[in-house]
């Protein structure tokens, strides 16, 4: 179906090539998932399919690429556009039309087909997809999930061979990923579409795979092959491939399911975990924020109702919950940027929307979902100077913390030209630059591959040692399973669990990480390691009494 | 087929004319009752046959532009004087003294009755205006007009939706931008913090637009069927042409004196740029989804709004007193009974047309 020969993709102001000797064949019906970490070229690859590389993003393709046979060197992506359907990570950018209705005609008016194709297509889709009962509604009002099964129905309303998804779940609630995924599978079962897609919470999608794309690195070429056999060597695996390498079971299992019926006997063997790091200095700390019986309106609609929430220095608080379930209202309050409608917000000792900015950075800092917007100046130099002189720190103090947090980001690069992870922890050493107690992090780790999360890990762990207290909204099961004290779980704008993250992630099969399902009362791969060494020396946990 | 009980939505080109219809009976008389009855019944189609999404709540935020120009006329009329003068002196504001070089322009003094009135009047009909332009747009939203645009002018139309779109995400960008300088210890108020976050929010608006135009390549868009290029000069000659000549038959037609040339040469015009979009529409492979049909409804909403327009435009020639009642000496407004009669007819599309379909939420 799509043919690589030798392909290669140097941009023009890069030192290295983007893509080089690619070469391999993705056959029909096939779901194919790309594998690598930041940088390795995944979006390239994916763009040189739908032919926005070169086309579009400029530099020079090497090679050919060949999609139903048609050679994207001569096809332009408008004349692909009927073999090969393309959704972005962000759907909101891919909209052209107002109704659900009108997006999934848009495709198809383009191609000129007849009405009545047209008409039987879109009803079609709108049960594939499950979208009947939002036909007439407008885009902007649908939610994150909604947005992107309306979007990958507008491109399979043309009934393209291909599907060509970049980061389709990255930005969605567990929940609402699921319902994309479901989709996709569909597809694949009934239509035999071929999807390539790449995702970096891989957690969610490698079961799915047919087939795994590899790349290891800028310049390297890529592996295709069998997901089991390419994960074990991957430098990026998610939390089930971990375990099973760590107990040794081949072949590799992929799904929960199958590594749960591996860790049967291993379940009755393991002792059980070490309680989780103490919810820092203990009991008499006091509580460095407060919300109590808080109201929020934004517009008609009450985002916050009755919200109860304490923060204390040390702890590290998950937020979790659906996509508008309130999540960044809440953080938003903490920093004044909403004026409660009824309720109290303390924190620090002050009322955040009554303090002026240059007091309040001194005692909350918000790191907003995309970092860029904290950022504006030229030079990383310059954003770390200018953050000095609005916290009144002494001038250094900005770019010292930026170098502990992350040795090795030039003074001279664009913020923008920061890769995720860089821009994250340079937007986090500007805020914590005022030395604020407490840290408030809207999705941290939205775009980051596993190895920036882990930096992203010990850092915040680190900044909780040292008693700032850290919230963070987060839709990363695991990300809330391996960092935080205690988990909070919103919804429709009221707090319904709130509790030592444990408690509340086991006795939740949507907020549970993927350990919890295979091993359960251990929540992460290194409780699990740190179980499985204690097993293979059986001497050491006979020596303490279980807990 | 297209049953008046079935609900479905209404052309837009039916919505507009019908709102131009009372926007140019509006234009034609400073009666500030008649303006209100048109206000009204603009307010009564609207509350009858809007949908509910988000775009059809857009006649009351015209409303509101339309008092905000209502109340800023009076404020210069108050401060500034008006031209008509007159002679009941409401009130007298302290008169600022302005430099000979400035004479003629004046600062506070007398307010008359009449200058007021007549402000009050003027401003009446900017709101009029105003609120019939939010009617079309909360009955049908523009974008959806722009695109039962000929296959010829197409991509234009899509240019000028998106660029449509343009405007409500740069607010929220800049919203979104003012928020995160309070979160950098600066200030979210004043035109510095505005100006500061220039930069930034036009770097986001070009992004999206650069993402919007990549995702509407992949999809499909601009692919054009194969036409001997002589068509396609053609049409393009056609098109030019016949605009230019529309253009210079319109300036003989406005302008003073007598140019018997004029009407001929629009006609010719018109033909000219009718047939080159019929002939660069064969370039266009595009076909339209569910097209909005133009039945009998759409007839007698685009006559109503006609007709509207046609009786003032009649009855102001014929009796232009009525509709602009005297402000120098201050008479009380009356209703004419004719034009009161024909802005009724105004309200026909809130019985005739087929409901909008509601969207289950």
């Amino acid at each position: 179906m799509i043919t690589f020969e030798q392909v290669g993709v140097q941009y023009a102001d890069a030192p290295a090539p983007a893509l080089s000797g690619v070469e391999l064949t993705i056959p029909e019906g096939e779901l194919c998932l790309l594998v690598g970490p930041s940088g390795s070229g995944k979006s390239t690859l994916l763009g040189t399919v739908c032919g926005l590389v070169p086309h579009f993003t400029g530099g020079t393709l090497t090679g050919r690429v060949t999609v139903a046979g048609r050679d994207t060197r001569t096809h332009r992506p408008r004349d692909l556009a009927d073999v090969v359907g393309t959704v972005g990570q962000d759907p909101a950018a891919h909209f052209v039309t107002d109704t659900v209705e009108e997006e999934l005609a848009y495709g198809m008016e383009s191609m000129g087909l007849a009405p009545a194709v047209m008409r039987r297509r879109v009803e079609e889709m709108l049960d594939l997809l499950g979208l009947a009962e939002l036909r007439g509604r407008a885009l902007s009002s649908l939610s994150g999930g909604q947005r992107q099964r309306v979007a990958i129905g507008s491109v399979l309303t043309v009934h393209p061979k291909v599907l060509v998804l970049d980061e389709p779940t990255s930005a969605l609630d567990p929940g609402a990923a699921e319902e994309v995924l479901a989709v996709l599978q569909r597809l694949v079962h009934d239509l035999g579409t071929t999807v390539l897609l790449s995702e970096h919470r891989l957690e969610r999608v490698v079961q799915y795979a047919d087939q795994v794309l590899l790349l290891t690195g800028p310049g390297e070429p890529p592996v295709l092959g069998d997901p089991a056999a390419l994960m074990a060597r991957s430098p990026v695996r998610p939390p089930v491939v971990e375990l099973g390498l760590l107990a040794g079971w081949t072949p590799l299992p992929l799904t929960v399911r199958d590594a749960r019926r591996r860790a049967a006997p291993l379940r009755e063997q393991l002792p059980p975990p070490a309680p989780r790091l103490p919810p820092a200095p203990a009991s008499p700390a006091e509580p460095v924020a407060t919300v109590s019986r808080l109201v929020v309106s934004r517009g008609a609609v009450p985002a916050l109702r009755g919200v109860e929430l304490t923060l204390l220095p040390g702890q590290i608080t998950a937020l979790m919950g659906r996509n508008g379930a309130g999540k960044s209202t809440l953080l938003g309050t903490l920093v004044g940027l909403h004026a409660p409608a009824s309720g109290t917000v303390r924190v620090d000792g002050r009322t955040p929307h009554k303090t002026r900015p240059k007091e309040l950075i001194r005692s909350v800092g918000l790191v907003p979902q995309d970092p860029r917007d904290l950022l504006y100046a030229e030079t990383v130099a310059e954003e770390c100077a200018a953050a000095d002189r609005d916290a009144g720190a002494a001038p250094g103090t900005c770019r010292d913390l930026l170098a502990t947090l992350l040795p090795g980001v030039a003074d001279d690069r664009h913020p923008r030209d920061l890769s995720e992870g860089q821009r994250l922890t340079l937007a986090l050493a500007v805020v914590l630059t005022a030395r604020p107690p407490v840290l408030l992090l809207d999705e941290p780790t939205r775009g980051l591959d596993y190895a920036a999360k882990a930096r992203l890990v010990t850092v915040l762990r680190d900044l909780a040692a040292r008693g700032h207290a850290v919230l963070l909204a987060t839709h990363d099961v695991e990300l809330a399973a391996e960092l935080a004290h205690r988990t909070a779980v919103l919804a429709e704008g009221e707090i319904v669990a709130d509790g030592p993250t444990p408690e509340v992630v086991l006795a939740s099969p949507t907020f549970a990480p993927q350990t919890a399902k295979i091993l359960p009362p251990h929540l992460t791969v290194p409780e699990a390691a740190a179980a499985l060494a204690a097993l293979d020396q059986p001497a050491a946990p006979a020596a303490e009494p279980p807990r | 087929m297209h049953s008046r009980s079935l609900p479905r939505q209404l052309h837009p080109g039916a919505w507009w004319l019908w709102s131009l219809g009372l926007a140019a009976a509006a234009s034609r008389t400073t009666n500030p009752l008649l303006l209100l009855l048109i206000l009204a019944v603009a307010g009564f189609v609207v509350a009858a046959r809007r949908g509910d999404a988000p775009w059809s709540r857009s006649y009351a935020a015209f409303l509101r532009l339309g008092l905000l120009v209502l109340a800023a006329r009076m404020v210069f009329a108050v401060l500034l004087g008006s031209p008509v003068g007159g002679t009941h002196v409401l009130f007298t504001l302290p008169q600022v003294p302005l430099p000979a070089w400035a004479q003629g322009v004046r600062l506070g003094g007398a307010v008359t009755l009449e200058g007021v009135l007549f402000a009050l009047y003027e401003g009446l009909r900017l709101a009029a205006l105003l609120a019939c332009v939010g009617a079309a747009n909360a009955l049908a939203s523009p974008s959806r007009l722009l695109r039962s645009l000929p296959g010829a002018l197409y991509e234009a139309g899509v240019a000028a939706v998106v660029a449509l779109t343009f405007a409500p995400n740069l607010v929220a960008d800049v919203r979104r931008l003012r928020a995160a300088r309070r979160l950098r210890g600066r200030s979210d108020r004043g035109v510095r913090a505005v100006l500061s976050v220039g930069l930034p929010v036009l770097e986001g608006a070009l992004e999206r637009s650069v993402a919007l135009a990549a995702a509407m390549d992949t999809r499909g868009f601009g692919r054009t069927a194969a036409v001997p290029r002589r068509v396609v000069r053609t049409a393009g000659a056609l098109t030019l042409l016949g605009l230019l000549a529309v253009c210079a038959a319109t300036y003989g037609l406005l302008a003073a004196g007598s140019h018997p040339w004029a009407p001929p040469v629009l006609l010719a015009g018109a033909a000219a740029a009718g047939a080159g979009l019929v002939l660069g529409g064969r370039r266009s492979v595009r076909t339209r989804y569910r097209p909005d049909p133009w039945a009998l409804p759409e007839w007698l909403t685009a006559a109503s709004g006609a007709l509207v327009a046609a009786a003032l435009i009649w009855y102001s020639g014929r009796w232009p007193g009525a509709l602009t009642p005297g402000v120098v000496p201050p008479t009380a407004p009356t209703l004419p009974l004719l034009p009161a009669l024909a802005a009724l007819l105004g309200l026909l599309p809130a019985f005739v047309t087929p409901e909008p379909p509601r969207s289950t939420r």
